[in-house]
């Protein structure tokens, strides 16, 4: 009975219907593009130069509108219009194909754009489809998934240690056999394993689809660059101050965006990403503009730095463990410390489950409207959400930038969002393990592969897509209830 | 058919008043300058045919539409007075405490009916998590608020017969339970005045003999307001104390059962301006529900 409703509610959308939905996104994107993808200011010298670039611009709208349009006929009740969505973006992914493969030649970054645009409509899709609650369909076919899902969860009490164990002893293999790129490699899938984690509290907890998350990974690396540059302070000094800045940047775009849903609280999101971007592009003084900022402090092992040649009066750390001088000492440390921040993200992450605000969140996912009748705030409970998963992200971008001892706005575009977002999205909204399994797959598949060169990205494309297809709710949907009243002896 | 059971009588405290309801939606009047009474330890129901305004009703009481024009006040018998037209919506329950169901279900699909019910209580447990911050690091005040959310929990799941099921889904429940669910889930809020929008829709007869005996629980035992809205007259006439009959927007009766189910406005309104006068209004309503469902 309630499928039925439901069913009768979708069928009730016109194709009209969908088409004003479409041009109403579309119309959004474009007030956005504007400033962001239109304009653009090139330095030449002592003079700034205004230049436009509506072409891309008005494609990348075009995309996003026959996107929207695509995923309304894609959710419809009628099988004809979900008929046409499919074809539509089998076409779609036929021609970025043969552009791809060369047949075609046109400008590269629309292209990237394109790709990650269609990557990322059909995780909203996926992501969609995921909180429509109660149809039978969507039970059926995630119920593979879910199984999965809940084996996993079982496995869970043996696999977590497990994976922390491994984690732990890595580097002594890795120093074993010397090999420092599979040193960066675990340094690179932690990093990415604890902004997963950081958005998971927002997207998978709270139900928010945040495109811009990288923002906060911006303002965290920032941080930690400026008041080391300029203020001498190290790492461990800064990382709450970049924690508390990226929570109040959190609570900043929190405000505004409150009252959106789904796709447009997603290309708001996005919206924000960019400025932030923008802002840091343009700010000279402070963040160095397009040149970014160098020579930023690398960790030290309490005060005692990585160095060969220590500065006078400091002793190295290799001077002090009386070892020989090896670059892999630092890369190792920098590896312990990610993986500290990760298990700290983790702890949190599933201990706040447990408490009011983290069921809190996952009921606003649910349905906020039966929230707001049982006299849950939804204003607080939603910026809480985003405050914690940015402070997470600014702990990570404070991490980055100690890592890299250089960083500037290139390295915090819209590809590092969408990566984030799609590791949440694909290990299965709100599943901790399934963000640890995507990131190996996405992040340490494209390192492993690099042979593949350029067909790497569009293979990883194409098993994004596939998941979405097979199991909408991501690789491992299932979840444990925060709160039991029976001891778990059946299993259901 | 067996008359109402006594209810704390017509000398229990006037709950909650509206006085000159108004909504308007563009041009349409939903809701036009509708008042009246709802007593505490009353079950007040509140009938009409389809469009006729009640959820409307229900809407502005609980803050999700901001009346056009009109007074809400809710006044507990404990004392003090809430205005509920000038309250933020989530206030309304949480501190007038005026709680709700929905007439097609909003539980927490994907949460377990133990999770639905822990999370009624959301206000109440943040205040002893500490506003999370005690709650995290383990405190023991919250341990015990915690199990006491659960103990209430378990009374309610207890009354509805579901406390097995308290670790599955909530979206796997059957339907009737469901709608038991998501009246247990209000009555965790610990209400005042508990609003129920149409909760026999969709019941067998077992079910609905069932949720009778729940809700005249909840007047005399929990002495609280109850305010329902119903399409199936056997479950009005049965428990309702008090009924008021909308049709298109506007109040065309007031009065106990009795009296409503004799006042031709009422039987007109449910029948058009037919010939079948004599059909008292409960048949006429089955025979309208039939159709529609
Ligand atoms: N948000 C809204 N915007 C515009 N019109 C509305 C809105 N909410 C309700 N209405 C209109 O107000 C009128 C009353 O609707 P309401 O849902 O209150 O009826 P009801 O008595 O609950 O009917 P039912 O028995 O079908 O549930 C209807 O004509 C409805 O279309
Ligand atoms: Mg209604």
């Amino acid at each position: 009975m309630v499928a039925a409703v439901e069913g009768a509610r979708k069928a009730t959308r016109t194709v009209p219907a969908m088409a004003k939905d479409a041009v109403i996104f579309a119309a959004v994107s474009l007030a956005l593009a504007i400033p962001l993808v239109g304009f653009y200011i090139t330095d030449q010298g002592s003079t700034n130069t205004l230049h436009t670039r509506f072409g891309p611009m008005f494609y990348g709208v075009g995309v996003l509108f026959l996107g929207k349009l695509a995923l309304s006929f894609a959710e419809s009740s009628e099988a004809i219009a979900r008929r046409i969505a499919l074809i539509g973006s089998a076409l779609a992914v036929l021609w970025f194909v043969i552009a791809v493969t060369g047949v075609v030649q046109d400008d590269n970054q629309v292209l990237g754009w394109f790709t990650w645009i269609v990557v990322v409509a059909v995780a909203v899709r996926g992501w969609v489809e995921s909180r429509r609650s109660g149809a039978a369909a969507r039970a059926i076919a995630t119920a593979e998934g879910t199984s999965l899902g809940a084996a996993v969860a079982r496995l869970g009490r043996f696999l977590g240690p497990l994976f922390i164990g491994i984690a732990l002893v890595a580097p002594f293999y890795a120093a074993a056999i010397d090999d420092k790129r599979l040193v960066d490699l675990g340094v690179l899938i932690f990093t990415y394993i604890m902004l997963g984690w950081g958005l998971n509290v927002v997207v998978g907890l709270a139900g928010l689809l945040d495109l811009g998350y990288v923002a906060f990974y911006a303002v965290g690396a920032y941080t930690y660059a400026v008041f080391s540059v300029k203020l001498g302070l190290n790492f461990w000094e800064t990382l709450p101050v970049a924690g508390a800045l990226a929570a109040s940047f959190g609570i900043l775009l929190g405000f505004p965006v409150l009252r959106l849903r789904g796709d447009y609280l997603a290309i708001v999101t996005l919206g924000f990403g960019e400025i932030i971007r923008i802002i840091l592009l343009n700010w000279a003084e402070l963040a160095g503009g397009a040149q970014g900022i160098g020579g930023i402090e690398r960790p030290s092992f309490f005060g005692m730095p990585f160095t060969a040649s220590p500065p006078e009066g400091t002793t190295s750390f290799n001077e002090f463990f009386n070892i020989e001088f090896s670059p892999m000492h630092r890369q190792i440390y920098l590896y312990y410390i990610i993986l500290l921040l990760a298990l700290l993200t983790n702890w949190f992450t599933l201990r706040i489950r447990k408490l009011p605000i983290g069921r809190a969140w996952e009921a606003l996912r649910e349905d906020e409207i039966a929230c707001r009748a049982l006299g849950i705030n939804p204003t607080n409970t939603k910026l809480t959400a985003f405050a914690i998963g940015a402070m997470f992200g600014g702990f990570a971008g404070s991490f980055f930038a100690t890592r890299q001892g250089f960083i500037s706005p290139e390295s915090f575009n819209f590809l590092e969002s969408a990566i984030i977002l799609a590791i949440v999205v694909l290990g299965g909204m709100g599943s901790q393990i399934g963000v640890v399994i995507a990131t190996i797959v996405l992040i340490g598949g494209p390192e492993w592969f690099r042979d593949l060169a350029a067909y790497r990205m569009l293979a990883f494309g194409g098993l994004m897509v596939l998941i979405m297809i097979w199991r909408p709710e991501g690789l491992l949907a299932h979840r444990e209830p925060t709160i039991r009243m029976h001891s778990q002896k059946r299993s259901a | 058919m067996a008359d109402p059971p006594p209810a704390a009588g017509a000398s229990s405290p006037t709950l909650l008043t509206v006085e000159h309801l108004t909504m308007r939606f563009g041009g349409l009047v939903a809701i036009d300058d509708v008042s009246f009474e709802a007593r505490n330890q009353h079950i007040t129901a509140i009938i009409g045919p389809n469009g006729a305004g009640k959820t409307t009703v229900f809407n502005c009481l609980t803050g999700f539409y901001k009346p056009t024009v009109g007074r809400l006040t809710l006044r507990p018998p404990a004392g003090g007075e809430f205005l509920l037209e000038q309250m933020e919506g989530f206030r309304i329950g949480q501190h007038a405490r005026v709680a709700r169901t929905f007439q097609n279900i909003r539980l927490f699909p994907k949460m377990s009916v133990l999770e639905n019910l822990v999370v009624a209580q959301h206000n109440k447990l943040m205040r002893a998590s500490g506003f999370t911050v005690t709650g995290l690091v383990g405190a023991r005040g919250y341990r015990d608020a915690e199990r006491r959310a659960v103990e209430l929990a378990r009374y309610w799941l207890d009354r509805i017969g579901l406390t097995d099921r308290a670790d599955d889904n909530a979206g796997n429940l059957p339907y009737g339970a469901q709608r038991r669910l998501e009246i247990i889930r209000a009555m965790c809020t610990e209400p005042r005045l508990l609003c129920l929008d149409e909760p026999a829709a969709g019941l067998n007869p077992r079910e609905s003999a069932e949720l009778n005996e729940l809700l005249l629980f909840i007047r005399d035992e929990q002495k609280i307001g109850v305010l329902l809205i119903e399409h199936d007259m056997s479950v009005v006439m049965k428990i309702s104390d008090h009924v008021v009959v909308l049709d298109y927007g506007r109040k065309i009766s007031d009065g106990t059962p009795a009296e409503v189910r004799n006042d031709p406005a009422v039987i007109r309104a449910y029948l058009g301006e037919a010939e079948t006068d004599e059909l008292p209004p409960e048949v006429a309503a089955d025979l309208a529900e039939e159709g529609r469902i």
